[in-house]
């Protein structure tokens, strides 16, 4: 008998405010704390209370479990904007139904650039989880699910004992995401693959009246599930799906309070991560290049692979050692905070003239904005840098040609 | 159709426009019979050889008609008088009759009054005027003709003056053209706003078609370099095209980055004035001036250069970063302007704020990634802007007004 698996990310990134190459050297405070203020007032309101008050309830009657990846920048703001949010999430978590998962505390691309600092951002965020919540991670989940072989077998050697990943058709083929699986090259770890027709049913098309579905039912969507075959049905996804992207007059919140009922008529129930990890490896699949679930390429190409995204993340890495040398504190959180993932999405080109996802997240007018902004930044931290005592070094250090590095 | 300014013979966009237009018109199969006012013994002598000589030739389909008439595109009611008074001057020591109107009203009057005859003996479905100058040439057509008027707006006096001292015989033809019209062509929303706004037209009579850019030309040519990067401006140095936003910026940009050096093309009023303004700020050496260029060399000076800005105060629509998005030339342009409301791949910014120009230029000139990454996609996404699509939807309008018939 199958069961559901739901887990949720929960992410919101530090935004850089406008930084003109004027400001350079004269201003050292790079966040849009405004903005931030907003957007995270806007969401709890929207999503993170309803949504959390609602399982809350499903998880105390016994109906549900979920497990839940929330980032370091996430958790930051929270203690910063929206301290009831926190703590509904520590109810959250005090409720004996939630597993928190792993993750870069920055929401990083940092495995592809620097094992590191990606190592250090993994540590620093089960250390903050374990603080709040009281867990000890035992299923990572890397930055958008991007995931490879190589990936695998560095967190098991990290003391995980699964992940999380995109069950992409391209990596599966015939097989089913429903069941365990292992990754090539990991000896222990197994890995729990989004069924990502299923979920992406909530989560994108949920409320699209065009959908041949529309409208979602609990009982159909019980039905589907029941159809399914397999050690668990993983459904993941943003939580911000819940009341953000899904607005509350869509419905989703009746969905979401209906679904357990529907789903135990059928006798199907929930199961935690670290649970359905317990079921033998089916097979072993082979993810040799890098997947992730973005786009309709699935693959890294939403972060990487244009002029100003490769310059970006070239020259901010290429700062790495510099900075943690410096051992200034706040320099390095500053530094950390733009490895977030998010301002390289903003800088991407790909579908711009559509219109799309991207734009809508974009706190820029356009990409190119975002790159300015982000180079003028990196600029500044130099200048820091210089006046720490460093100098010389970094007079040395061109001024960065791009080179495609990645390809 | 009737327009004042034909390429080659053209000062600026709106030749260019109408250049492009009607061969996208006559792609589509509609006959076009374009007529010009233009002076034969004037310093453009030459051009009825030359409309023979040139790729003209090819539009079997369009008629170039010619009224003799002193004026030109962009003309000042002053330069107007001087440039009359020269010309009779010259027809009067000639001892050869006085064949043309004294000033620019009588000259206006008298274009229209040929367009009147014009419409009489040539066959056509529909009028379409472009600017001021020649609505009363349409309205006159329409008057002998009975046809529909469509009159084309390229730019108001708004934007020609900045909005300070507006020529109210200018103004009043513009509004008469668009009342006596059966429908207003602009050549953007920010266009369309201003008619609406400022000359009181029904927005339910104006349609927007955005203009386009012309591929014939293209020819691909590296950049030159010669050690400095190079900002360009390109266009008439007048108010309406912000020459002095640009300077206070490329003032800005030399505090951060020294190695470049700003290039203005064309020519215009505030000529002298920025070239003072440049020594005052003591950049002048950071500053040439090209004078006014043509044909190739326009290609050759957005090839040249590493940025193309267009600074405009109020531009209608702005061809110019289309052709600089077509040589592979990154471009800034202001948000005063109807093509940023087309176009997605370039910087953009207020032309009041001189600073977030200049962070705009610094950065391209110093961050490489930024300059090849918006000169890519710029590249790419130019292609879209073909003469195709705004003709298809004057030709679609045309059908409109002439009751679902022909179009001509």
């Amino acid at each position: 008998m199958v069961d559901v698996c739901f887990y949720f990310q929960v992410h919101q990134p530090i935004r850089l405010a406008k930084y003109s190459v004027f400001d350079i050297g004269k201003k050292s405070r790079y966040w849009d704390d405004k903005k931030n203020k907003e957007v995270m007032e806007k969401v709890a309101r929207k999503c993170y209370l309803p949504t959390n008050t609602l399982i809350h309830d499903l998880v105390k009657q016994g109906k549900m479990k979920a497990a839940y990846s929330i980032t370091g920048t996430a958790i930051e703001q929270f203690e910063e904007y929206a301290p009831h949010v926190l703590h509904s999430f520590q109810e959250l978590a005090d409720s004996g139904g939630v597993e928190f998962l792993g993750e870069t505390y920055y929401h990083s691309l940092s495995y592809l650039f620097s094992k590191n600092e990606f190592r250090e951002q993994v540590r620093k965020h089960e250390k903050l989880i374990k603080k709040h919540f009281g867990q000890k991670p035992k299923v990572f989940r890397n930055t958008e699910l991007i995931f490879n072989n190589e990936l695998g077998k560095y967190i098991e050697d990290m003391g995980y004992k699964g992940m999380i990943a995109e069950g992409a058709s391209h990596i599966l083929g015939w097989r089913s995401p429903n069941f365990v699986y292992k990754s090539v090259g990991s000896e222990k770890m197994k890995l729990l693959l989004k069924n990502y027709k299923l979920s992406d049913d909530i989560a994108f098309r949920f409320s699209d009246k065009g959908w041949k579905d529309h409208p979602l039912s609990c009982e159909k969507f019980a039905k589907w599930c029941d159809m399914a075959e397999g050690d668990s049905i993983n459904l993941f996804m943003d939580y911000e799906t819940f009341g953000e992207h899904q607005w509350a007059d869509t419905g989703i919140f009746n969905f979401l309070k209906g679904l357990p009922d529907a789903l135990s008529h059928k006798g199907i129930g929930f199961k935690l991560p670290s649970e359905v990890l317990e079921s033998d490896a089916k097979d072993t699949v082979d993810y040799h290049n890098f997947v992730s679930w973005a786009d309709v390429e699935r693959d890294v190409s939403a972060w990487m692979g244009n002029k100003i995204q490769d310059s970006a993340l070239e020259h901010l890495y290429k700062m790495e050692k510099m900075v943690k040398k410096s051992k200034d504190k706040t320099l390095v959180n500053d530094w950390r905070k733009l490895t977030t993932s998010d301002h390289f999405y903003y800088m991407c080109t790909k579908w711009f003239n559509d219109g799309d996802v991207h734009k809508y997240f974009n706190p820029y007018d356009s990409p190119y904005e975002g790159y300015i902004a982000f180079m003028n930044v990196l600029q500044d931290m130099k200048v820091r840098l210089e006046k720490n005592e460093n100098k010389g070094i970094l007079k040395n250090m061109p001024l960065l040609k791009a080179t495609n590095v990645f390809k | 159709m009737f327009g004042w300014e034909f390429p080659p013979f053209s000062k600026g966009g709106l030749g260019t426009a109408c250049h492009g237009l009607t061969r996208g018109l006559t792609n589509h199969g509609a006959e076009v019979t374009f007529v010009l006012p233009k002076a034969p013994k004037d310093a453009d002598g030459g051009h009825v050889k030359l409309l023979k000589a040139n790729n003209l030739k090819l539009w079997h389909s369009l008629k170039i008609k010619q009224v003799d008439s002193l004026l030109t595109e962009y003309v000042s009611s002053k330069v107007y008088d001087e440039r009359a008074e020269g010309y009779l001057h010259h027809v009067r020591a000639d001892g050869g009759e006085k064949l043309y109107g004294e000033d620019l009203h009588g000259e206006v009057w008298r274009y229209g009054k040929v367009a009147g005859l014009i419409a009489k003996h040539e066959d056509h479905d529909v009028i379409h005027a472009h600017d001021w100058m020649s609505f009363q040439a349409g309205m006159e057509a329409k008057k002998h003709s009975g046809k529909p008027l469509v009159v084309h707006v390229h730019a108001t006096e708004f934007d020609r003056t900045g909005g300070h001292n507006i020529n109210e015989y200018v103004y009043n033809l513009e509004k008469e053209g668009m009342n006596a019209a059966d429908r207003v062509v602009t050549v953007s929303d920010y266009t369309k706003q201003m008619v609406v706004n400022k000359y009181g037209i029904d927005p339910g009579k104006v349609e927007v078609v955005h203009n386009a850019v012309e591929f014939t030309h293209f020819e691909a040519e590296s950049k030159i370099d010669d050690g400095d990067k190079v900002v360009l401006f390109l266009g008439r140095i007048t108010i309406q095209k912000g020459p002095d936003w640009f300077l206070y910026a490329a003032k800005r940009v030399l505090e951060k980055y020294p190695d470049v050096k700003f290039v203005f093309a064309g020519e215009g009023d505030m000529e002298a004035m920025i070239i003072n303004k440049a020594a005052e700020l003591g950049m002048a050496d950071k500053v040439l001036f090209s004078g006014f260029l043509k044909g190739p060399d326009i290609d050759r000076a957005y090839k040249m250069a590493n940025l193309y800005v267009m600074p405009s105060v109020s531009e209608p629509f702005g061809i110019t970063p289309l052709e600089a998005m077509r040589n592979g030339t990154p471009v800034l342009m202001s948000k005063q302007s109807g093509v940023s409301e087309v176009v997605q791949h370039c910087l953009k910014c207020d032309f009041w704020d001189v600073d977030e120009m200049a962070n705009m230029m610094t950065s391209v000139l110093q961050y490489g990634a930024l300059q090849e990454q918006l000169a890519e996609n710029g590249g790419q996404e130019v292609l879209k802007f073909n003469w195709d699509k705004p003709a298809a939807k004057c030709l679609e309008l045309y059908d409109q007004i002439c009751g679902g018939g022909g179009h001509g």
